[in-house]
This record gives structure tokens, sequence and C-alpha cells, in this order.
């Protein structure tokens, strides 16, 4: 079997599965059943972090460091805690104003300047090249040893002609994928489905074949973890990579690479494009923070074993530790093994390349190609979505082209994981600019731009030329003596820094110089309308109310139907023409294609423009149609601060105020009532002790008399005597009464509900109250409804009513000529009865007064004695019973013709 | 959850200086624990440690199940 043919064929049979999956997982997208709306895939997709550098890389760097490797995957470890605000927030900003690309955040930021998004698209081109050549060589470097067995790893072969290298084929068949995964039609948010899950399915085969292989080697060719780490501890060369020792520079390396990894995970224009961009539902970040960091330890958990194992095996034969993973299983004749896992490189090759490829092409697009050719030929009139699609393709090839470029010039002088290094020092530069710009509104255009290029040029001088020299392209010379010959330049030790180790060094270096450039000019700088306006917006993206003002941005004149065409030029017209009638009915507008377009929707155009080109292209687009300029400067600061913050603030203080005055008014109202409690229970309690004493000195006067006139009449002892009996029995009807009354009011009186019939109440009344009748001979007439009057009623305090009703009766009746009548009612609005008597009726003035507590109406005194005849407190118990019954009682009365009480009842009770 | 932020927060720091001089040269010794390197294996110990922590902090809170 010739190798030669099969491995190949090998690769482009499982790259031709990748697409196949990714096809599916569109085909899927396009029927509405998303796989990618799913945090575990989303995970997944995130482990695009993990590349060739992790696959065979690590351990290259496990070999001669020991636990050296590890900081590339304890930052992103670390960051992933971070991950539920600080990405939460940069997702909700790149959603709300529809950015695409780490350049495009950044330039949007920074007031949607074209200038900004063009400096942080060269940098991540030059900054990430070194990744791309590194993705290159580890494929090709794999492929010649799986074709060549063992030799092509023991020795660095020859410079060949770029036609008979394999890593020019390989950057191509890479491009020609990620031309089919990217670039097949243009979506105007970016969103890739099917390469996410091509991503999140190379994920796990990458993941699979490289746990496979640490298996193989800890427990195929050795006994599991002890017998390794014994022998490994036995051999001297090897013991010492059991400790921290075997690191270079130490633990400020080690700290300086877990910071640069923190920021690449993030930052990676790869990673942002899956974190951010991919991203379909910010809640995925819940798991992701978890599983992610998860999926790095499991990767991460052999990477020691096979390095070790590697070296014990290997030893004094001058094997590339890079490609251990690959070599011991051909060592341990498993050749399909080793061929399981330069497929498992390969696909974390390709995730990487693809991702990259696709989010660089979009960046450069966007913010190289597009703002120039529009600016030039702006008054294009056809559909550009097939130019814009055959420019990115350009880009791709053209970006592999030139990572194959940098591993020719490169390639072969440096370790997997020494190239990676560089790139991404490259990215931890757009961290100061993206971090503290949104968490700081005060950081303004020119401060990002100075803090960039000082970082970046820091970088270059630092790394990147360092690279070159060290390779031998430029004269190595400007390492030893700085260029020039000037040494306080010396790429390696910049200012005479020597203390550092060359990553560190940059990193400090670089990272100083950028983040004192941004804040110091930022410090002095005043910024621009459009830059104060995304400042709020991306600071600020929470905050519902301080956001806006967007829409103050446009000021000149264009009609809807311009702004339509130029929209549809980009997105296709069915698309723009159904976006527009959407936003239009849901702003609930209707305009006509000609009238001029508001505002508002000048800046939903831009927009809608942001996502398919970028804020930088969008803004020239739109300003080349709209005529007129933009509001002036200060128009719109006022206009902004004023409305933003300033009503917001003076709305909160009205609702507080209102609130305040609501509240003081209730405090009123409860003192008010309280002191009209107070009142009255003073007024009630000397009514009280001066009612209870009127009968008590009655009673004491006449036994007094009593006591002192023995020689008495024996009719007139009798009288007296009858009258303390009497005064004696009102007031125990007086204590009852009170008693009642204060049961009542305490809510304390038990109340026994049920159906009772009326007609037999007021019956029951009539026959105990018939001797009052017969004592005074006053006539009683009653006609009664030949029915039963139902309802629901305590049925003694009902009768309590009636009973005093007609004694109030009949005590107001003159004998012999009194007559007293009861009716019955019954009405839609409750059953009732009425007491009619023809007694001297109640004056006006006291019609509301009788149902008071002890109001006596004056008239109402037992003649032959002169004392009151009732307490008072009747009509009150009264009034207080029909109303715990919802009903209602009331007098109607005039002088001299009697008075009629009435109440009414409703007939179905809720009882409370 | 309350305070969730906060709690992230501190639970990055306490994993930067767990895993950063001098609290990581505790462990850079030749000793062996269950078989395994010493630094090694408190390397791991503690990305097991830290994954589950981000775990619980990132567990849904009462008011959060919908």
């Amino acid at each position: 079997m010739s190798w030669q043919w099969v491995v190949p064929l090998v690769s482009v049979l499982y790259l031709g599965l990748l697409f196949a999956v990714a096809y599916y997982a569109d085909r899927r997208a396009s029927m509405g059943r998303s796989l990618v709306n799913n945090p575990t895939i989303y995970t997944l997709s995130i482990a695009v972090y993990c590349t060739s550098w992790t696959y065979y890389g690590s351990v290259g760097r496990a070999a001669e460091t020991g636990v050296g490797f590890l900081p590339i995957f304890l930052g992103p470890t670390l960051m992933a805690a971070l991950w539920w605000f600080l990405l939460g927030k940069i997702i909700a900003i790149s959603k709300a104003n529809h950015i695409t690309s780490i350049a495009d955040f950044i330039s949007s930021r920074y007031g949607k300047s074209p200038m900004l998004g063009r400096m942080v698209t060269l940098f991540v081109v030059i900054g990430i090249m070194p990744y791309i050549a590194l993705q290159l060589k580890a494929v090709a470097v794999s492929l010649d040893v799986l074709v060549h067995r063992l030799d092509a790893g023991l020795a660095m072969k020859g410079p060949t002609a770029p036609w008979d290298d394999t890593a020019l084929y390989v950057a191509m068949i890479l491009a020609l994928f990620s031309i089919l995964f990217g670039t097949r039609h243009l979506d105007a948010s970016e969103r890739h489905e099917g390469m996410v899950t091509a991503i999140a399915f190379e994920s796990i085969v990458k993941l699979g074949a490289f746990l496979l292989v640490g298996v193989f080697v800890t427990f195929g060719l050795f006994d599991g973890f002890g017998d390794l780490f014994a022998r490994a501890l036995a051999d001297p060369q090897v013991r010492r990579l059991m400790t921290f020792d075997a690191m270079p520079g130490g633990y400020v390396s080690w700290f300086s690479m877990t910071l640069v990894a923190m920021m690449a995970v993030l930052f990676l224009p790869r990673q942002f494009q899956v974190l951010v961009v991919e991203n379909v539902n910010p809640a995925h970040i819940r798991q992701a923070a978890w599983l992610f960091p998860l999926y790095l330890l499991a990767f991460n958990l052999f990477v020691l074993p096979i390095a070790l194992a590697g070296r014990l095996i290997f030893a004094g034969q001058g094997m590339d530790p890079d490609t251990f993973v690959l070599t011991l299983p051909i060592h341990g004749d498993q050749v399909w093994l080793a061929l399981l896992v330069y497929v498992g490189g390969l696909s974390a090759a390709t995730s990487m390349v693809i991702v990259e490829a696709i989010a660089m092409s979009t960046m450069v697009s966007n913010d190289l190609i597009l703002p120039l050719l529009l600016r030039f030929r702006a008054a294009f009139q056809e559909d550009l979505s097939g130019m814009i699609l055959t420019i990115r393709r350009g880009i791709i090839i053209g970006l592999m082209l030139l990572g194959y470029l940098y591993f020719r010039l490169i390639g072969e002088s440096h370790t997997l994981v020494s190239i990676g290094i560089i790139s991404f020092a490259a990215v931890a530069q757009f961290a100061p600019a993206i971090l503290i710009g949104i968490y700081w509104q005060g950081v303004s255009r020119r401060g990002a731009m100075g803090g960039l290029m000082a970082g970046f040029l820091v970088w270059s001088h630092t790394l990147l030329f360092a690279s070159f020299a060290k390779s031998g392209w430029i004269a190595e010379s400007v390492l030893t003596h700085g260029p020039w010959g000037i040494s306080w330049l010396k790429p390696q030790a910049l200012f005479g820094l020597t203390v550092f180790d060359p990553i560190t060094h940059s990193v400090f270096w670089s990272l100083l110089a950028n983040i004192g450039v941004l804040v110091l000019i930022s410090l002095f700088d005043r910024q621009t309308a459009v830059e104060q306006i995304q400042a709020l917006n991306f600071v600020n993206v929470f905050d519902k109310g301080a956001r806006g003002g967007n829409e103050y941005l446009w000021s000149g004149f264009v009609s809807v139907a311009d702004l339509k065409k130029l929209v549809s030029r980009f997105i296709g017209p069915v698309q723009a023409e159904s976006d527009f009638a959407n936003y239009l009915q849901h702003r609930l507008l209707k305009l006509d294609e000609r009238t001029q377009a508001p505002a508002h929707l000048v800046a939903f155009a831009e927009k809608r423009l942001t996502g398919a080109i970028g804020s930088a292209s969008a803004r020239v687009m739109v300003s080349s149609v709209v005529k007129g300029e933009e509001l002036d400067l200060h128009g719109v600061m006022r206009i902004l601060d004023e409305t933003s913050q300033v009503i917001e603030y003076s709305q909160r203080l009205e609702l507080k105020s209102r609130q305040l005055e609501a509240a003081t008014r209730q405090l009123q109202e409860a003192n008010e009532r309280l002191q009209e409690l107070d009142r009255l229970k003073d007024e009630f309690i000397s009514t009280v002790s001066h009612e209870l004493r009127t009968p008590l000195t009655s009673i004491r006067a006449f036994s007094e008399i009593l006591r002192d006139n023995e020689e008495m009449e024996p009719a007139d002892r009798r009288r007296f005597t009858e009258i303390i009996i009497k005064e004696a029995e009102r007031l125990t009807r007086l204590v009852n009464q009170i008693l009642d009354l204060a049961r009542i009011e305490s809510g304390k009186m038990e109340w026994h509900v049920a159906q009772v019939d009326l007609v037999e109440i007021v019956r029951d009344a009539m026959d105990s109250t018939h001797q009052l009748f017969e004592n005074k001979s006053v006539r009683l007439n009653y006609q009664a409804p030949d029915h039963p009057v139902l309802l629901q009623a305590d049925r003694d305090k009902i009768m309590q009513v009636v009973i005093n009703l007609l004694s109030n009766a009949v005590k107001f009746c003159a004998p012999e000529t009194g007559v007293v009548e009861i009716l019955g009612r019954e009405g839609v609005d409750g059953v009732g009865v009425t007491v009619l008597d023809n007694g001297p009726g109640i004056p006006r003035e006291d019609l509301e007064k009788v149902f008071e507590k002890f109001h006596q109406v004056h008239q109402a005194r037992d003649e032959t004695q002169g004392v009151p005849l009732g307490t008072g407190l009747g009509l009150t118990i009264c009034q207080r019973i029909i109303d715990r019954h919802q009903g209602r009682i009331w007098v109607e009365s005039e002088l001299g013709r009697g008075a009629a009480f009435t109440f009414l009842l409703p007939r179905d009770l809720q009882i409370q | 959850m309350k305070r969730r932020k906060e709690r992230l927060v501190v639970l990055t720091l306490l994993g930067v200086l767990a895993i950063n001089y001098p609290v990581l040269s505790l462990a850079s010794l030749e000793r062996m624990v269950w078989g395994v390197p010493l630094l090694w294996f408190y390397l791991l110990a503690f990305w097991v440690v830290f994954v589950i922590l981000i775990a619980l902090t990132m567990r849904r809170g009462p008011l959060e199940k919908s």
C-alpha cells in the first residue's frame, strides 16, 4: 500500500465529510430546525481554540519545558469565569450594532472610524500570518511524517522548491475549503451555521483522536501513569520536567503567557467569530463558561504523559518533539491509529484555518477593500453582492499564500509554539482598546489609534523582526547589536531590559506602550459627537435609558426609495423590501416612497448595511446618498446629553417626588383619622359615663327617699320601688347594649348566617313585643305576604333589629290613639321591612343623627316620670347589624306625622 | 443570582493567585502523589475544582428558571 496516495486521499475524504456535515446543518437551518441553537454546539465551536498548536505543539513544548505548555490553556480557563458578564456585554453590543468582526467592533466603538477599522484589519493580517503558517507547517509535517514513516521526524530536510512543497498544496486545499464553507452566499448577519456545526464536529474528532493516542501511549506503551512517571523520574534528563525548573523564563514567563492567552481566547479573529458573531443566544455562555474549560482540561490530560513517553522512547535520537503524537503510535506499530491521529491533527488545523480565513476575509473586505472601492465608485448601481463574494474568495487565497510565505521564510527554524505565541501577543494588543473601551466612555478615537499603533510597533519590533532575524531572513546582528548598531533598540532587550524572556519582554513593552498611549491621549483629547454617541452606546449597552442618539447623526435629505435602493444593492431587493416593511410596521409608520426619509430610518438603513459590509463602509455608503451635512457637533452633544441623561434623571426625580407626595398625603389622612378616632373615643367614654350615671343617680335618690321616710304611704313606696326597678333594668339594658356595640365594633361578635324567613322573624318579633303594645293600647297592623321571604342572615340579630324598631315605635306613640304598621318590602335590590308609627315624628335636623350613639330626640321622654325612654344605643346597634349584612337602614319622617324606619337586606349575603 | 458578577471576579482572582508565584512554587517539588508528579497533580486538581466552582456559580438561581 502506498501511503503517498492513501494519506492525501483520506485527507480529502475527511474534508468532504466535513463539508457534508456543514451542508446538512445549513439545510436544517433553512428548514427552521437549527442545530446551532444549542449551548453544547456553541461550546464545541469555541474549542476551535485548540489548533495544531494544541494538538502537536503542546507535546513538543511539554517535552522541553514540562508544564510550560499549560498557561495557554489555563489563561482561557480563568477567562471563562469572566465570560458571563464580559463576553455577555461584548455580545450585547455586537448584536445591537450589527457588528460582524473585531475590526468592526473597534472601529464602531470609536466613532465608526474607517481608519481605525483599516488599522485593526492590517494588524490582524500581519499578526495572524504566523498562526496560519503554524497550521500549514503542522499539517505538512504530519503528512510527511506519515508518508515517510519515521524518517521525516528525525532530520530536517533541505529547502525544497515551492511546487514540490507539501505545505503549498495544503494551503491551497485549505483555501478551497474555506471558500466553500464561508463564501457560498452573502449573509447580512455574517453567520455561518454550517461552518459552526462542522467546527463543533471537528472539535469532537480532534479531542477523541488525541485522547486515543494518550490512552495508547500511557496504557499501551507503558503500564499506566504510575509506570510512566516512575520511569521518567529515573531518567535524570526527563526528571527535571516534573518541576518548574524546566520552564524557561520561570514564573514571570508563566504569568505573561497566561495573560496573553486570556486575551487571545477572546480576541483572536476566529474566537471573536465563534464567540460573538456566531452566538445565537447569550444564555449559551452559561454552559460554555464551565464546559469549555472542561474540554481544555480533557485535551491537556495526556499532553505531559505523551511528552515524557516520547522523551523516554526516542532518547538521544533527535526526534522533533512536535511530532511525538504521530511518531509514538508509529513506533508502537499502530499505523491505523497514526492515521487517525493524523486526521485529528488535520481537523485541528482545518477548523482553525477555515474560521480564521472566513473571519479575516470579512474584515479585509469590509474594512480595507470595500471602503476604498465604494469611495471611488460610489455610483455603482448594480447588485454588489456577487462582487463582494469574489473579493472575499480572493482574500482567502491571498491570506493562505501569505501564511505560506511566512512559513517558507521562518517556519523551518521555529517550533510550533514559538510561532503561535507571536500571534497571541499580537492579538493581545486589541485588548486595551476593547476592554477599556467598553467600560470607560472617555477613551477617544485618537487614544485607541495611538495605543494600537504603539503596541503594534513594539510588538513587530520585539517579536516579528526578532523572528525574522532568528531565521536568518534579516541580519542576525540586529539581535545582538540592535538595528543600525543602536544597542538600546535591540529587539529582545529594548532599553537594555534583559530580565525577561523574549515573550514577556515583548508583552511587557507592547502593552505598556499600548495602554499608556491610549490612556494619556484619551485624557487630553476631545471626542467628536459620533464618538461620544458610540461610546455611550457601548458602555451603557444594558442601560436602556442611556442608549440611543443614533438617529440624531443624520440630518440630510434622502428619499425613502433611494435609501431602499442603496440597501438592496448589498443585501438584495427582496430582503431590503421586507426589512423596510417590517421596520415601518414596527414603528407604525406609513411612508410614501418619494418622501424624505426620517433620520431614524436613515440610521436603521445604516445599521442594516453595517451587518453586510461593516460599520465604516456602511457609513461611507449612507453618506454617499444622504445630501446635506451631518448635524453639527454642538447640536448633537446638546441633544444627546439632554435627552439621554438629564431627562432620564429628571424623570426619576419627578417619579420620586410624586411617590413622596403620595406617601405624605396618606400619612396626613391616617393622622387625621387617628385624631378623629381618639376624639370619638373620648366622647364615647364621657357619654357612657354620663348615661350610666343618670339611672344610678335616680336609683340612689329614690333609695334614699325610701330609707329616710319610713312612714311613707304604701302606694308611694310601691311607686318608688317600681321606679328603682325600672331604672335598674334600664341600667342593665344599657350595659348589655354597650357590650354588644363594643363587640360588633371590635369585630368579636359571632355571626351565625343561615337561610332564614323574614316573615317568620317579623312574626316572632311581634309576639315578643306583644305585651308592650297591650300595655299602651297601641294598635299594630301587619300585612304579611303569604309566602316565605327567604334570605341569608343571622336570625337573632335581625330579630333584634325588628324588636328594636317596634319597641321604639311603641315608645313614641301616644297611648290609645297610637297605630304602628309593619310593611314587608320585596324588590330587585333586596328584601326588607318598614315600621311606621303615628308619633310626634323627628325634626329634620335630627334625621341623620338618630343612628348616632347616645343620640336622644329630646321629646322622647316618659311624660309621667321625666326619664329618658331609651338608651340611645338601640338604633346604633341596628345600623351596625344591618351594615354587617351589607344592607342599609334609614328613616323618613316629618314633624307631627310620625316616622318610618326601613331596612333593606340583600337576598344573598356574601359571607366575609 | 445576586452578586454573580462579583463572585466570578473573586473566583478569577483566586484562580490567578492559585496558579502563580509564590503559591505555585509550593507545588514545584520532585514529589509524587499517588504515582504522579506533585506539580502536575496540583495543576490538574486546581483545574477540576475551578471548573466545578464556575459551574456552581453559573447555576440558575430560583428566579432565573423559566
